[in-house]
């Protein structure tokens, strides 16, 4: 009888143990497209050992997050356990094919509790990871009485420090990388405020990420692998070009990589080379609408059928037009050089919000003010937090973008929570025709030329849906002399200053002396005129 | 020989110049010559007035940019071809001129032209042994 039971024990811990194991896999390889399952169901076998006694190989998470490991044993246990009820709710159906509406639809569509677990898992990781790996991470977390093993779950995010844009200048070029060289393939930066560079960096593996992401936003978009993929985001250092040419090659889709400019050769190539999906800024998009009038192109010429449009500010009335004007159907996409790049979120068909890859980043809104989480719904800063990025993933980064989070399931089906267009800044920068200025550029750039000049105002007009930047600057008598030359020699001078140093023409205008108001306090620097405003309103 | 002249900065803007006459007119100020350079977003109103000191002090505490300048003037018969002359002997004279306007007035049969040239003296010392006759500013549109 004794033996019996001891049999049926036996027979019965087995069975829960391989159930365990093929829970835990699928829950893995629904997520992870795990290349290297075998190193995870070999840990599986440890489940029983490691969670009790804490010993055992530490839990591999290569395929996550390579080089990171799990020490504390209650963390794996809870991990493991979160897993495995996850897995054992999931559903084990192999992936059928299916008419493309979703790229990842594991993840796209998966439940929240389920997205969450994920998220959990990756971000305790990652935590631990940039812990042990990034000084500067190490020095604030220590500062503010965090340890990696009190990040647990999401739950816990609110507990760490924030990242800021001048953490990454503080660290230039290279200091907030998790990984040595050795792992990193790729760098993009974006121009700083003081002619200073933010310089990210992408290891094989981010970029791929990237790539998902940015295949997951051009099928949001009703993108297919017949589709020619139109790129005239700037390639180089800027992350829009080569990004959304990765998510297209990706996709299976035919990248056209034209990059920005040479707008009647853009044109030509829509109608050549058959563009079905283009994806560059609205206001480059307006610009070719007018320009396709005055060459003699006509929309039908074309074989458009969407269009992804971001990094600036843009307004419905600009979708219609850009819809009307080309054909197509206008979708919003967003990103940030510091989290990815384009296609952190995309449009889905449904026109209603953005879509974060919140298996990627998990998105939180803030008051600006008190730093507090705000409740979901509510308008705020956005920050992000990486938890798949292995070469600079940053925590709770302030993207100092004012946007609202709707949780709500989408019409398309995805369950991916949606970011509403971002309505302004926490900060004063400005977003001419795509490029990011901060004031402080132009004035060090006015400065350089003329260390007298400083009573000048920075005003902000979209003229027929195009930015306008224009500096008015006050004469003083001692650079006006009788010749209309000397002014003309000095606004140049000024004009090329500023134009190098952000990377947009602006127009300078010179005023009379004392014409621009004088505040009592901080001067009042720029007026922005436009549709959509710069600057953070609170209700 | 040399004039002075009063060179304001004035944006170009609805209304500007009738304010500059206004400072003018209640400094009881008499404009003789007046030339307008402009531009796309400013001008220089040129001027040349019976009192500079009071003309140029007033439109400083009315908050103008306002500068004074040497200039030249002389006065040619008011025939076709006269102009073309000086301009001869000064461009002989290796000479460049910055800028020229002319002032018509009360004077008939002869024309008045003021130039701005970057070395005065040397000018006037080009036109007077050219026979050119140089004019004060008093003497501009006065008999």
């Amino acid at each position: 009888m004794g033996q019996a039971l001891a049999y049926l024990n036996f027979s019965r811990a087995v069975c829960i143990f391989v159930f365990k194991a093929v829970s835990l896999l699928t829950f893995y390889k629904k997520y992870d497209k795990l290349e290297k399952s075998h190193i995870c169901f070999a840990n599986t076998l440890l489940l029983p050992t490691a969670g009790a006694s804490g010993r055992g190989r530490p839990l591999s998470v290569s395929a996550d997050i390579n080089g990171g490991n799990i020490r504390g044993a209650t963390a794996r246990a809870a991990v493991l356990g979160a897993a495995w009820l996850f897995g054992l709710c999931s559903d084990v159906k192999v992936k059928e094919e299916e008419p493309m509406n979703y790229w990842n639809k594991d993840v796209e569509c998966a439940p929240r509790s389920e997205l969450e677990a994920l998220q959990s898992y990756r971000l305790a990781n990652t935590v631990r990871r940039v812990y042990e790996n990034v000084a500067p991470y190490r020095a604030k977390m220590d500062a503010a009485g965090v340890r990696p093993e009190d990040i647990r779950s999401v739950a816990d995010l609110p507990k760490l420090p924030f990242t800021v844009k001048q953490d990454l200048r503080d660290n230039y070029p290279y200091g907030m990388f998790a990984v040595p060289s050795t792992e990193v393939v790729r760098i993009h930066a974006s121009s700083g405020t003081t002619g200073k560079q933010t310089v990210v960096g992408y290891s094989a593996k981010d970029i791929d990420i990237w790539a998902e992401c940015a295949a997951r936003a051009l099928v949001n978009v009703g993108g297919t692998k017949d589709d020619y993929v139109h790129v005239s985001y700037g390639y180089g250092l800027f992350t829009g070009g080569l990004g959304m040419h990765y998510g297209a090659e990706k996709l299976g889709a035919t990248a056209i990589p034209a990059s920005a400019g040479n707008s009647v050769r853009q044109l030509e190539m829509f109608r050549d080379f058959g563009s079905s999906i283009i994806c560059m800024t609205p206001s480059y998009a307006i610009s070719l609408i007018e320009l396709m009038a005055e060459k003699g192109f006509k929309k039908s010429d074309f074989r458009l059928k969407a269009g992804l449009f971001g990094a600036e500010p843009w307004t419905e009335e600009m979708r219609r037009q850009i819809e009307e004007g080309l054909g197509l159907k206008a979708y919003d996409l967003y990103g940030l050089s510091e989290i990815m790049g384009p296609s952190v979120s995309a449009e889905c068909v449904a026109q209603a919000g953005m879509h974060i890859c919140e298996d990627h980043f998990i998105p939180e809104i803030i008051d600006p003010d008190t730093l507090e989480v705000l409740p979901a719904g509510q308008q705020g800063e956005l920050v992000f937090t990486c938890i798949t990025k292995e070469a600079m993933p940053l925590i709770r980064y302030r993207t100092r973008d004012i946007a609202t989070l709707v949780y709500d399931k989408c019409e398309c089906g995805r369950t991916l929570v949606r970011m509403l267009k971002p309505q302004g800044r926490t900060d004063d920068m400005l977003i001419i025709r795509g490029v990011n200025v901060f004031p402080s550029q132009i004035e060090s750039a006015l400065l350089s030329v003329d260390e007298k000049a400083t009573n000048y105002m920075l005003e902000v007009n979209r003229v027929n849906n195009l930015d306008t930047l224009e500096v008015q600057l006050e004469t003083r008598p001692d650079m006006f002399g009788d010749d209309v030359k000397t002014l003309e020699n000095y606004k140049k001078k000024v004009k090329a200053a500023i134009d190098s140093a952000i990377g947009v023409g602006v127009s300078i205008k010179l005023l009379e002396p004392k014409t621009l108001a004088r505040s009592m306090g901080k001067a009042v620097r720029v007026k922005d005129n436009r549709e959509i405003k710069n600057k953070f309103e609170k209700k | 020989m040399l004039i002075d002249q009063i060179s304001v900065f004035i944006e170009n803007k609805q209304g500007r110049l009738a304010e500059v006459m206004q400072v003018l007119n209640g400094a009881n100020v008499d404009i003789r010559a007046m030339t307008i350079a402009d531009t796309a977003d400013f001008g220089i109103m040129r001027i040349i007035v019976d009192d500079t000191e009071k003309a140029i002090s007033q439109l400083k505490k009315d908050g103008f940019t306002a500068a004074v300048t040497k200039v030249i003037a002389f006065t040619i018969p008011d025939v076709s071809g006269s102009l073309y002359e000086v301009m001869n002997i000064i461009n002989d004279n290796g000479i460049n001129i910055d800028y020229l306007y002319s002032v018509m007035g009360k004077t008939a049969g002869r024309a008045d032209i003021v130039i701005r040239v970057e070395d005065t003296d040397e000018a006037v010392k080009v036109l007077t042994e050219n026979g050119v006759k140089m004019i004060t500013g008093d003497e501009l549109c006065r008999k």
